[in-house]
């Protein structure tokens, strides 16, 4: 989950040193039709299905997400898949580790149990966040099935944790950081990796 | 925040961040388990040195639900019916190696020496006629609720508290609860008019900040909300009014004042009240009563206070946490 707001970004466009875009507004928009159609493949339909973005940017991710089940599948009842938002902050592994954290909103407009729950974040790296989100969802109730959709998977997992659709596996090193930013929160759509000593970026996980 | 010792010490983002945790934790209230586990390994003890329900209820539940250990001590069946002081009681608890202490005592400024005694972070639940932060809050959040409720249909986008009266009316000297929610309302930027008979005002009134006056009837036509305060007998000596019929005529929220409010003007009370005497029935169980909402918002916001204070990184735990 990214945190946001710990340090100013760079600007839109701009390339620094150490610092790339490698997927623009319509490689995003590509990757979440192919996950979408993928999710109702797998689903077999979007029968069942729930959408739960963690916040922040697996939230609007989410709503993009079934914006385009519902365009994929018209007339098939896909047109309102539940989507919402599991704010995972209070089952988090790191609490201690630093100041008091900001929760999220959790707010999934059906419940969860039978359901199929599709986690819908950002970035998939150590693992820890969809670790939380599995804990979180178990309070809630009991889903038939979990599935995770990542817009990026970067690797270095620290848990036996996999995504099951992948917008774009990135390859990075570890000290690198991968920066996802969407017109909802940040006025922009693009990923881009930052090397260590590039533009400040906010911490990711 | 290390302590929340007093009203004072909240400003308004920080207020405004325990209300928008508080209404996360109001929606786990309506859920099947319901349970966090962000206080895991944290012990709170609730000390206790004067009768309280829903104050010390409501923190054991908010303490639990994000599973701390919470341990209740009250005066009565404790040490100190054996004479122990307040700071050997602190000390002997600190040693113990809990992890926060939230503190009733009729004395004030109580969490005040507290804190200076123990490593353990203090919460004041109530100090004599001091202080009563907690109270302060959920109120303020209560408020807050009521007024987006009634601002175009419950925007977030709006300041709630913008050119909002709120009178608080009756036993100002010996309320705790008063003192608390002038700083915290005025904090937020309320007009708060306070509302007592001249004997019931306590010295140096004039310097907090806020509009008094001994006509209810005039306060009431321009309050968005009326904050009806217990009249304390336990803590009186006699001699603050007449009789309590009088008391009730002057000042309190009679079935005639009900009826003269503004449209959708909240009555609030943190009780216990004094049915009869500052408070009519019509009024306690009116619609615009938020008296039951102030106790279900006491469970949500002391979740957010203890997760502000104990939730984040135990640095000065490892530093010998104790006395």
């Amino acid at each position: 989950m990214s945190v946001p707001g710990s340090a100013p970004v760079p600007p839109p466009g701009g390339e620094t040193p150490g610092d790339r875009v490698v997927l623009d507004a319509e490689d995003i928009s590509r990757a979440l039709t192919r996950m979408a159609h993928q999710i109702l493949e797998a689903n077999r339909g979007a029968d069942g299905l729930v959408l739960a973005g963690i916040p922040s940017r697996g939230v609007p991710l989410a709503h993009r997400l079934a914006a385009a089940i519902a365009a994929a599948e018209p007339g098939s009842g896909a047109g309102s898949v539940p989507t919402g938002a599991l704010d995972v902050t209070m089952y988090r592994d790191d609490l201690r580790s630093q100041p008091t954290r900001a929760v999220g909103p959790t707010r999934l407009p059906v419940s969860v149990d039978g359901a199929v729950v599709v986690l819908v974040d950002d970035v998939l790296f150590s693992g820890r966040t969809v670790r939380a989100a599995l804990d979180a969802l178990g309070d809630l109730g009991r889903p038939r099935a979990v599935r995770l959709a990542v817009l990026v998977d970067r690797g270095h997992r620290q848990l036996p944790i996999r995504a099951d659709h992948v917008g774009k596996n990135l390859p990075t090193a570890a000290d690198e950081r991968v920066l996802v930013r969407l017109a909802e929160t940040d006025g922009v759509n693009e990923v881009r990796i930052v090397r260590p000593g590039g533009a400040p970026t906010r911490r990711e996980v | 925040m290390r302590h929340l010792l007093s009203a004072a010490d909240v400003d308004a983002a920080t207020a405004n961040r325990i209300f928008d945790l508080a209404e996360e934790m109001a929606d786990v209230q309506n859920r099947p388990v319901k349970k966090l586990p962000a206080l895991r390994g944290r012990t709170v003890v609730n000390l206790f040195f004067e009768d309280s329900t829903r104050t010390r209820s409501s923190f054991e539940i908010a303490g639990k639900w994000l599973s701390a250990d919470v341990i209740n001590i009250s005066a009565k069946g404790s040490s100190v019916s054996k004479g122990e002081s307040l700071r050997d009681t602190v000390q002997t608890v600190a040693a113990m190696g809990v992890d926060a202490m939230v503190i009733r005592h009729a004395a004030s400024g109580a969490p005040w020496q507290a804190a200076q005694w123990t490593r353990a972070q203090i919460v004041n639940a109530g100090d004599g006629t001091h202080e009563h932060p907690t109270q302060a809050l959920l109120d303020a959040f209560t408020l807050r609720r009521h007024f987006r409720a009634a601002a175009n249909g419950g925007s977030t986008g709006t300041d709630p508290f913008a050119g909002r009266t709120v009178a608080v009316v009756g036993d100002i000297t010996h309320s705790r609860v008063a003192r608390s929610n002038v700083l915290l309302l005025t904090t937020l930027g309320v007009r708060v008019v306070l509302v007592a008979p001249p004997t019931l005002l306590p010295s140096g009134v004039e310097t907090w900040g806020c509009e008094v006056t001994g006509n209810f009837d005039a306060a009431i036509a321009e309050a968005d909300a009326v904050m009806m305060l217990r009249v304390q007998r336990e803590r009186m000596s006699g001699g603050y009014f007449p009789t309590p019929r009088e008391y009730t005529v002057g000042y309190g929220l009679t079935r005639d004042r009900v009826a003269a409010l503004r449209p959708g003007t909240a009555i609030c009370h943190p009780g216990p009240m004094n049915r009869g005497l500052e408070i009519s029935a019509d009024a306690a169980d009116a619609a615009n009563s938020l008296v039951l909402d102030q106790v279900a918002a006491g469970v949500a916001v002391r979740m957010s206070v203890l997760y502000q204070l104990l939730g984040g990184d135990d640095a000065w735990v490892s530093q010998g946490g104790q006395g």
